[in-house]
């Protein structure tokens, strides 16, 4: 926890850094009183737009190579989850097996009934990251970087694993537990006790708080404008288009958007989280089924896709920057889209209750995988195997809705729902991952509490009024600036892991782990 | 050591029915009681990260709730009529840990009472009780 002299010149502070957001909430307000509703989404525009700009010019610093800008937080990501991979012996390929049988139960305690399993901490995880970026971010890189983005983005997702892993198992083995039993954890916890031990006390609080400070604007930006942004698109391309009633009026759909993420994270009503949280997985279910109809129906078209997919993966044509550009806006999308390396799994993850760090890690390999390798491919793989990707004034989720409705022409009306729910559910999520920066920055006082909930809302109503450019630059930013602070830790901190892995093999190889056999109840009939 | 007679227990009018029946059954055979509640829980539910967290204290609420709430007046109940029963609070499937508990216990008899659910829900949920009989290791009486 922060000393208090300091967090009282933190709150201006931050403060100071979301006052461009003020000025537009204001303005939105004076604009609801009395402006043409028309223009109240084209204002918002123009006082948010440039703030954005500076922050995504300051984190995307790029250098030029080989014709096209090669941002330095993409190669900082990169270089992360390539090192950690040989540093633990490529245990995202080693770990696989292990981790399935972790997650379907084969080693939990019977005496930990009742606590959350690891399937739950997983599934959990992964609702804050199966969310838009699956659907509107792939779009996005393959309408950019044409079908070779899919490549990268699949070796983005493979190399991820193991960021994810480091990090969770140092979420859980710095977390601290609360005197009324929660627990509180993630980097902002690793980064200052886990330094500390380094005897790197000051470095540690400075980057935790760098941390903590980022991951709230992530939770604002990619974690609610992004994904409210997109959901509105989707709904005002089932609704008519240009013509829907809600076009340019992203405001109203914000303001309806907030009441409900409002009552929940607010007024504590639990009810549409558990009716959400119950459906969202069968919709990410549906949706990868429907990506597997369309590209079985395309069969014929299979082996030119993949062509499509490995030339434009090494040799794009008409991509802005070759090989190198295409490169960028792979793993771009899928680190936006799996958050490994970036450090908010870690406090989803942090919060389960196991006496093993390291079974938390294997279980968080898993989400990489299941995000990026399963649910973005199936995207990536509609979009190029139709061959929208080149439709022009097309991007993010409308040309998703496009590449399925090119086949199953109702899909667009499934996606839509999909769409809302999955953007829900990770906002929900990452309002959670928001919070626990927040008060770790500010105390856990109830107005903090409040205070933050409350802004949360008032960015799902800026985010549904804002361009897609601004918002995706935006969000971007916020969600890599928390992986320079975590990153640096994950280094750092990286022979503990390596140590808690070493303990755990010889636990299990002694047989002081093990699996507890699947026993059916005694005297369950025998199978005759 | 001397039978074991169990009873699964929750908070219904049957199943006051059922602890009087096998306290009653018990104290003829001179066989001790266990009684044993199962709270429903899945590790396969979905949660939210806030969920997660909250979790070990909702669990630690939940156990709270059924021993003071449930449990502990059963077997003063129960103390009243000079037995002296154990207590059990299990996680899982009602009807599977039930049996899970009669087997770990060496129970003689499991006894529980009938919900006395409509025929429709009857069909649609099926009854713990109607669970049990199907894979119980050892006699089930259906207290009604």
């Amino acid at each position: 926890m922060i000393k208090s002299p300091f967090r009282r010149a933190l709150f201006p502070a931050l403060f100071a850094g979301l006052a461009a957001a003020g000025p537009a909430a204001a303005q939105t307000a004076a604009d609801l009183a009395g402006a043409p509703e028309q223009g109240i989404d084209a204002r918002i525009n123009e006082a948010i737009g440039p703030v954005a700009d500076v922050f995504a010019g300051v984190i995307f610093y790029s250098i030029p190579v080989m014709g096209a800008d090669l941002p330095l937080i993409v190669v900082w990501l990169v270089t992360a989850a390539v090192f950690f991979t040989f540093y633990f012996g490529f245990i995202n390929f080693r770990g696989f097996g292990h981790a399935l049988r972790l997650v379907r139960g084969d080693y939990e305690d019977p005496n930990d009934r009742g606590e959350v399993s690891h399937f739950q901490a997983l599934t959990a995880a992964l609702s804050g990251t199966v969310g838009l970026g699956n659907i509107a971010g792939v779009a996005i890189a393959v309408s950019l970087g044409g079908p070779g983005a899919t490549f990268w983005m699949i070796l983005a997702g493979l190399l991820g694993m193991t960021s994810k892993f480091t990090e969770c198992t140092l979420g859980v083995k710095y977390r601290r537990v609360n005197a009324d039993g929660t627990v509180s954890g993630g980097p902002m916890y690793y980064l200052s006790q886990g330094l500390a031990e380094r005897g790197m006390g000051g470095f540690g609080r400075f980057l935790a708080v760098f941390f903590a400070i980022m991951c709230v604007g992530g939770s604002l930006g990619g974690g609610n404008m992004f994904q409210i942004n997109q959901a509105f698109q989707q709904f005002v391309n089932v609704t008519g288009g240009d013509a829907s009633p809600l076009a340019g009026r992203g405001w109203i759909f914000g303001l309806v958007a907030a009441f409900l993420v409002g009552i929940v994270i607010i007024g504590g009503i639990r009810s549409i989280v558990r009716v959400t949280e119950k459906i969202v997985p069968f919709m990410c279910g549906l949706y990868v089924l429907a990506g597997l109809v369309i590209i079985l129906v395309h069969w014929a078209d299979i082996p030119a896709a993949l062509g499509a997919i490995l030339t434009g993966a090494f040799s794009p044509e008409g991509v802005a920057g070759g090989f190198v550009g295409v490169l960028i806006q792979g793993f771009r999308r899928a680190a936006f889209s799996n958050e490994a390396g970036i450090g908010s799994a870690a406090i989803a993850h942090s919060a389960v209750r196991t006496k093993e760090p390291v079974t938390e890690g294997y279980v968080a390999l898993l989400e990489p995988f299941v995000d990026t390798v399963i649910v973005c491919t199936v995207t990536a793989l509609v979009i190029v195997i139709t061959g929208t990707y080149g439709t022009p004034d097309t991007d993010g989720v409308s040309l998703t809705s496009q590449a399925f409705g090119s086949t199953i022409t109702w899909f667009p009306y499934v996606l839509a729902v999909a769409v809302i729910l999955f953007a829900f559910s990770t906002m929900i999520s990452w309002s959670y991952y928001g919070l626990k920066s927040w008060t770790y920055l500010f105390g856990e006082t109830r107005a903090a509490d409040v205070s933050f909930k409350l802004l949360f809302c008032v960015f799902v109503v800026i985010g549904s009024s804002l361009q897609l450019g601004a918002v995706v630059d935006f969000s971007d930013a916020m969600i890599f600036a928390m992986s320079l602070p975590n990153l640096i830790g994950l280094y750092l901190l990286a022979p503990v892991v390596r140590r808690e892995l070493a303990a755990y093999r010889a636990k299990l190889r002694s047989g002081e782990i093990r699996a507890h056999q699947h026993v059916p109840p005694a005297g369950a009939p025998a199978r005759r | 050591m001397g039978q074991l007679f169990m009873v699964g227990v929750d908070g219904s009018d049957g199943c006051r029915r059922a602890v009087d029946f096998a306290a009653d059954q018990a104290a003829r055979a001179g066989a001790d009681l266990l009684l044993v509640h199962v709270i429903e829980w899945s590790r396969y539910e979905f949660l939210s990260p806030s969920e997660v967290a909250e979790r070990h204290r909702q669990r630690e609420r939940e156990l709270e709730d059924a021993q003071t709430r449930l449990l502990d007046p059963l077997r003063d109940h129960l103390k009243a009529a000079g037995a002296e029963p154990r207590t059990v609070i299990r996680f899982g499937h009602g009807a599977e840990e039930l049996c899970s508990a009669a087997a770990e216990n060496n129970a003689c008899q499991v006894f529980i009472g009938r919900r006395g659910r409509s025929r429709v829900t009857s069909l649609l949920f099926g009854g713990v009780a109607g669970a049990l009989v199907q894979i119980a290791p050892v006699p089930v009486t259906v207290v009604p």
